[in-house]
């Protein structure tokens, strides 16, 4: 198919956790002779299948601990999953925690450069794009000041600015449309809305159903790793729904 | 291999800025800044000079010159690999977020200390100066044992930096290491002097040491010793290909460790 993006294919992931958290040399080698390390398997996605194309916007549901996270992880990369594969065709952009790769010591220009480089971005296309990235997060003067002195809403100003330079085909979603305050908050949902206007697909997760109703046309819903809804957003937002206060009569 | 290839090109300007900022950051809130490179060897070899020849009674002249190419590399050797070990956890907050080839942070932290070393080499250039070891052609056989001392330190900090993620203690056993390796690199001393008889073999050992004897052979105009060549060839190919083994078969286990 021409305009499948993304295809999560059977893509299962475990974890091996220790049964107590050995994480120096002495104590491995303690309880390595003692013959006391134990292993706990632990699957937090099993079998999960979908396909994209694209212009498709997905909200992923599910309680936390569902695997949400996991996925989003796998499917940018930072993951690799223990079984399956997931192909993906173009530009990922993850808008997840913005601002954490920042350097704190670094100033805003500075950070400009190094986390367009982290999203692989080439040196000339950000010179290029580097005043327009300023210009977006209004940052001004504040730009030549080192980041450990900006406010959370800056810091996530600037990262939101420099990772929706570039136009991505899978743009990644992790609850950031609460960016900065009100009026930025605004300009940032309109950037949103003409990245998807120019058919960007997206995966997005969140808690509140209005978000994803109002974003996504298809939804999965997540339990336990396992994928046990998938379809249109209001169908499975009504599953959602009612297994929550199922959940709750409980 | 061209899937790698293509991969590293398009980090390769995420390398460049990780080296510039390492170095960026180490010296920006310093009054001397890039000074201190050539202070601190310069002071430490003054202080050794001053112990291991006037005190011990040496009458050659060009021993500042002997300690100090010693100590420059061990230097190097010291600082990078000490980075490297830090390099996947100190840049956990990126490894969480977004995908990057691994590999450039120890790689990045070993190239910044690289380039601080070869700045560093400019004291080198001047001790030769004023205590007038005459370079001959030999001297650009140094290049040699510099290459090969950063294959071999880029080999040793992807071993550490694997180990590192699941084992916190590390620091301190390498601290060790170092300990033990700098008494046996024959910073301040000669090996031939200390009366081994036979059992001067066991320096060979020492992988750092076979890099310096190759270099000092440089510096002082001597041909290569193609034993301590050969052996250096082997440690730090050996250690690369072991590291980069390491690395790749750990690597997709980082994320939950760090």
């Amino acid at each position: 198919m021409d305009n499948e993006v993304l295809k999560v294919d059977q893509v299962s992931m475990k974890f091996n956790l220790m049964e107590k958290k050995v994480d120096n040399l002495k104590e491995y080698v303690i309880k390595f002779i003692k013959n006391e390390i134990r292993y706990q398997e632990f699957w937090a996605l099993k079998d999960v299948s979908f396909t994209l194309n694209k212009g498709d916007r997905l909200g992923i549901l599910g309680l936390n601990g569902a695997g949400k996270s996991t996925l989003l992880k796998i499917i940018a990369g930072v993951l690799k999953a223990t079984q399956g594969s997931v192909t993906t065709k173009g530009k990922i952009v993850p808008l997840l925690e913005l601002g954490a790769g920042f350097d704190a010591q670094y100033t805003g220009a500075e950070n400009i450069f190094l986390y367009g480089a982290v999203l692989g971005y080439p040196k000339d296309f950000i010179k290029e794009k580097y005043d327009e990235i300023i210009e977006f997060s209004e940052l001004g003067e504040f730009i030549n000041v080192p980041v450990k002195n900006y406010s959370s809403g800056m810091k996530a100003r600037l990262g939101f600015s420099i990772a929706t330079i570039v136009e991505p085909e899978i743009l990644i979603l992790d609850e950031v449309l609460a960016v900065g305050d009100a009026k930025f908050r605004k300009k940032s949902e309109k950037k949103i809305k003409s990245m998807f206007d120019s058919g960007v697909t997206v995966l997005f997760v969140s808690h509140s159903i209005d978000q994803v109703k109002r974003i996504c046309n298809r939804a999965i819903l997540l339990d336990k790793g396992q994928l046990i809804a998938q379809g249109g957003v209001d169908e499975i937002s009504e599953i959602y729904e009612t297994r929550i206060t199922d959940g709750d009569s409980n | 291999m061209s899937r790698v290839y293509n991969n590293f090109k398009k980090y390769r300007f995420l390398l460049a800025e990780l080296v510039k900022k390492e170095i960026k950051l180490k010296y920006r809130r310093s009054y001397l800044g890039i000074l201190w490179t050539l202070l601190e060897p310069l002071l430490t070899t003054i202080v050794l000079t001053v112990v291991f020849s006037n005190l011990l009674g040496r009458g050659d002249n060009t021993f500042p010159v002997y300690i100090l190419t010693g100590r420059l590399l061990y230097t190097f050797f010291s600082n990078s690999t000490k980075t490297a070990m830090k390099a996947i956890r100190s840049n956990s907050a990126m490894i969480k977020k977004v995908y990057v080839p691994k590999y450039i942070y120890p790689f990045s932290s070993v190239l910044s200390s690289y380039l601080i070393f070869m700045i560093s080499l400019i004291i080198l250039v001047v001790a030769m100066v004023v205590f007038r070891v005459t370079p001959t052609l030999h001297l650009f056989e140094a290049v040699i044992p510099l290459a090969l001392l950063l294959v071999l330190s880029l080999g040793v900090g992807m071993i550490l930096s694997t180990m590192a993620v699941f084992f916190r203690d590390l620091e301190y056993l390498w601290g060790v290491v170092l300990m033990i390796v700098m008494y046996t690199s024959a910073i301040f001393y000669i090996p031939e002097t200390l009366k081994l008889g036979d059992k001067i073999w066991i320096f060979n050992l020492n992988p750092l040491y076979v890099v310096i004897v190759n270099f000092r052979n440089a510096v002082f105009g001597n041909a290569m010793d193609m034993e301590a060549l050969l052996l250096s060839i082997v440690y730090s190919f050996g250690s690369l290909l072991f590291g980069i083994f390491l690395f790749y078969k750990k690597q997709d286990k980082f994320i939950l460790n760090i």
